[in-house]
């Protein structure tokens, strides 16, 4: 009887650890499912013209995406210029004064801001960048990504200064450095490798974003001249090649999704080697 | 307060000074006066606030939150805590040396050692000579003269607190603050560090927090005991510990404390 | 001045002479520390005025559609910009019909990868299944999107949905033509990618219970599953519902990969093979070529419904996570 109740209990717990397992395969094969398209879809396309041309007009087969190019790389170097300066100095805030009563508001605040849906933060950015300037901008566009991305880079700098041992902070100052530049110099510098992770993440995370840029940078034909122009970007231009009735657009929205997919990829093994490398360098 | 010589030229002087956590205070009105090129123990049991004090003493005490000053402390007859003075001006002139000791990890001997010039902004017109005079003072030069690029953590605990030392030093301050700079070290480093001392008396005025009262005796030429948040007693190293003329200093001196 | 310190000569006996002449202890350099810690608080300012400006702005713009179609608004049926009536019921209906679906179809996938990961895999996998559960969070919405109409889609409606009709097809859900886009395809598109989501979250949670409560269970004799089940479990139970509404807000607010596969029609039908519409697909859809300031408006109001219902659930769901976190932070010696 007691024999066959533990076999009862070892049955069972197989049985959970086989559903959790399975529970993993059943999230990894869209994983691969995803992959294996874009690559074999996408790969074909990935020729010269695809990264130097403009776009055909609308169903001539040919062309390539290269204003899109451009344009995600605008929109993205944009977004770093706007978030990440004043979102590591949030992170330094929180993570000093993070326990005044302001500093509870703004940690509250960045964590409300980053579950705010995307495509709401394109609405915002349109009423009050875009209807002022009158028109969509790359420059709107890459406000829209920095709203993304702010919230996050503040929190995971927070995180991060957080680890800096308070005894590096206080062998600077008690040298006589001020306080400004022992921030920088000595506790920003140590987290520093941190914060690129944290930042690298919010940066792929935001590179692969479509619809806070809909009515920000819109879309362009053409290569923009200025960053006050409509302007192209991969993922919108997958977007909008993918709902097309066009056979070669579809190729391309396969290419373009391939190119951002390495992009985002290459993002993430990079940020989680670094994690990597710095923990075994301990 | 029999300091004879204390009262000839006063480096620092600390009126009614009282330190505070918050709510919790922590020193109660501290008056006492600390002789140039002197060097001066504080002793006391653990959670006194010794540390208190001598953070106190450089500014140190406000970068803990909610950490709090009154009272007035005297460098060279200026008050430090006067509402237009620059804390990292008197962090400049008056040096710290921590319990633990806390190279920058991320920098090299070499980088060390120059980090308070460098962090400060201050050229360094010969870097070769200041490197091996601020090495050789700390009696380090000829243990890392082979491998100055390797990281300033990887020395040993007694070698990376004489490496703080000479980082503290580099930078010419007036005084040096060193809160148990030896608790962590083994004896021969402790006998190194406290001959180190010696020699930095000539130059320097050094108050020096420690838990070992042979120490005190042997570096020390005036000596403070602090017994919760107060201070007892202060007078001359001999006075202090043959005729004191406190019974708690006695007991704590001849070890029959609680 | 005879010791061997004093003899530092030129640098630095120069530089105590220049501190001696600066000995005024003044406060030339304050400056600096008051204006990187008033650059540092306007920062903090930035992120706190950002939130409170994406508020206000969607209430200032959907003020007119208030006006006019006041709290009828949510439960109109009909949705027809051309005739000026504005119903976003289908709208909202989608959206939670969706969402729904997507977390009765990733809960339990969730929870089992969580478990796995923080309980039971092998050390060596479990870096490596982890980085690729955040792989999966890491592909963009928009290539999901392209993804669900290609592959997805194509092979629900091949595979799928003729089972489900076969087997089930006298429940409405299950009934009507299968095209392939529509709920269905919406749902299973958001499940997979807010599983990444709960998993996630869900696995920091597990980690936050102390392990002395597992060893303790298994020293009793229990096997792997029962110490889960009994010492973990409970502890935890909050913050997975907090991971569970995290993952929702996701599946509430996610647009390119479901205005790509649901079909996009403003209709509530029970059938789950049917299309439908989200609020954050018709924002998507209609607002750059919204005809008139009413239709503007509407379409506002349905982005503050949005943020209003995202944010709420954010907040519980970070309570939720949180508590459990500092439950564990207290339990620890
Ligand atoms: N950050 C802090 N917040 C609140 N109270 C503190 C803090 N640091 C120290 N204290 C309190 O202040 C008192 C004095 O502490 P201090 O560190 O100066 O003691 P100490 O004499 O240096 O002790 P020890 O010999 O153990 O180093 C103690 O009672 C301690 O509890
Ligand atoms: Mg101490």
């Amino acid at each position: 009887m007691r024999l066959e109740r533990y076999a009862w209990r070892r049955l069972v717990d197989r049985a959970v650890r086989a559903g959790c397992v399975l529970s993993m395969g059943l999230a990894l094969l869209p994983l691969c499912s995803v992959l294996y398209y874009v690559f074999s879809r996408g790969v074909g396309g990935l020729d010269l013209a695809f990264f130097s041309e403009l776009p055909k007009p609308v169903g001539e087969p040919g062309g390539g995406m290269a204003p899109a190019i451009t344009g995600t790389l605008k929109l993205v170097g944009l977004s770093c210029l706007f978030a990440i300066p004043p979102g590591v100095l949030a992170g330094v805030y929180l993570s000093e004064r993070g326990e005044t009563r302001f500093g509870r508001v703004a940690r509250f605040a960045a964590d409300v801001l980053s579950g705010v849906p995307s495509i709401t933060v394109g609405l915002f950015v349109y009423a009050v960048v875009v209807t002022t300037m009158k028109h969509f901008s790359a420059f709107a566009g890459g406000i829209a990504l920095a709203v993304l991305m702010l919230p996050t880079i503040a929190r995971s700098t927070e995180e991060l200064l957080k680890l800096v041992p308070e005894a590096l902070r206080e062998a600077a100052l008690g040298l006589g450095v001020p306080h400004w530049r022992a921030t920088i110099r000595v506790v920003l510098r140590t987290a520093a490798p941190g914060i690129a992770v944290g930042v690298m993440l919010a940066v792929a995370r935001a590179a692969g974003e479509t619809a806070p840029l809909l009515f920000t940078a819109f879309n362009n034909r053409f290569a923009a001249e200025s960053l006050f122009e409509p302007t192209a970007s991969l993922p919108v231009s997958i977007y909008t090649y993918a709902l097309s009735p066009y056979e070669d657009w579809h190729r391309q929205a396969w290419s373009a999704a391939l190119v951002l997919l390495l992009v985002v990829l290459l993002l993430n093994v990079s940020a989680r080697l670094l994690v990597r490398h710095r923990v075994g360098g301990r | 307060m029999n300091a004879e010589d204390a009262r000839a030229l006063p480096k620092l002087q600390t009126l009614g000074l009282c330190a505070f956590f918050g709510e919790s205070q922590v020193l109660g009105g501290i008056d006492l006066e600390i002789a140039e090129h002197r060097v001066t123990a504080v002793i006391g049991p653990s959670g006194c606030g010794k540390s208190t004090f001598v953070r106190c003493l450089n500014r140190m005490h406000e970068v803990v939150p909610h950490a709090r000053v009154s009272g007035q402390v005297l460098l060279e007859s200026q008050d430090i805590y006067a509402r237009d003075v620059d804390p990292v001006r008197v962090r400049r002139r008056v040096g710290m040396v921590f319990q633990k000791a806390n190279p920058f990890p991320t920098l090299s001997i070499r980088d060390n050692v120059f980090a308070g010039l460098r962090l400060n902004g201050i050229q360094i017109d010969d870097p070769d000579t200041l490197l091996e005079q601020s090495l050789r003072r700390v009696a380090l030069w000829d243990e890392v003269k082979d491998h100055l690029g390797r990281a300033g953590t990887s020395l040993s605990g007694g070698q990376q607190q004489r490496l703080c030392i000479a980082r503290s030093l580099a930078l010419e301050p007036e005084v040096l603050l060193m809160d148990e700079p030896c608790s962590a070290l083994d004896p021969i480093a402790t006998a190194r560090v406290e001959e180190l001392i010696h020699e930095l008396r000539q130059s320097y005025t050094i108050v020096i927090v420690t838990h070992n009262m042979q120490q005190a005796a042997r570096v020390a030429d005036f000596t403070a005991f602090f017994y919760l948040g107060k201070l007892v007693e202060y007078g001359r190293t001999d006075v202090i510990f043959t005729r004191p003329k406190e019974r708690r200093t006695e007991d704590y001196i001849t070890g029959r404390f609680g | 001045m005879a010791s061997s310190g004093r003899t530092v000569g030129g640098a630095a006996s120069l530089l105590r002479a220049r501190s001696k002449l600066l000995a005024r202890l003044g406060s030339e350099r304050n400056w600096a520390d008051f204006l990187f810690r008033r650059v540092t608080w306007l920062c903090a300012l930035l992120v706190v005025t950002t939130l409170g400006s994406i508020a206000l702005t969607m209430a200032i713009a959907s003020l007119p559609a208030f006006r006019e179609l006041g709290a009828g608004f949510v439960f109109g049926t009909v949705w027809d910009p051309a005739r000026r009536i504005f119903g976003a019921l289908p709208f909202v209906y989608g959206t939670v019909v969706s969402s729904l679906l997507a977390l009765l179809l990733s809960v339990p996938v969730s929870l089992g990868i969580a478990i796995y990961l923080s309980e039971l895999a092998p050390d060596w996998l479990r870096n490596v299944l982890g980085f690729l559960v955040e792989l999966l969070a890491a592909v963009p919405s928009v290539v999901y999107g392209l993804w669900g109409i290609f592959v997805l889609s194509p092979w629900l409606r091949d595979s799928i949905q003729p089972l489900l009709s076969d087997w089930f097809g006298f429940l409405p859900a299950f009934s009507g033509p299968a095209h392939g886009f529509g709920m269905l395809a919406g749902g299973v598109v958001l499940a997979i990618m807010i599983t990444p989501t709960i998993a996630s979250v869900g696995r920091e949670v597990l980690r936050a219970v102390p392990l002395s409560l597992r060893e303790a269970a298994l020293a009793l004799g229990a096997t792997r599953w029962e110490s889960v089940r009994i010492a973990v479990l409970p502890l935890a139970r909050s913050g997975l519902i907090g991971a569970t509404l995290l993952g929702l807000g996701r599946a509430l607010g996610e647009t390119m990969a479901i205005t790509l596969v649901i079909g996009n029609r403003a209709e509530i039908s029970a059938s789950l093979f049917a299309p439908g519409y989200t609020m954050a697909s018709v924002l998507a859809n209609e607002f750059s070529e919204a005809t008139g300031e009413l239709h503007l408006a509407a379409l506002a109001e349905i982005g503050l419904l949005l943020f209003v219902v995202t944010v709420l659930l954010n907040l519980l769901a970070r309570v939720l996570v949180f508590r459990v976190a500092a439950g564990s932070a207290r339990g620890r010696p």
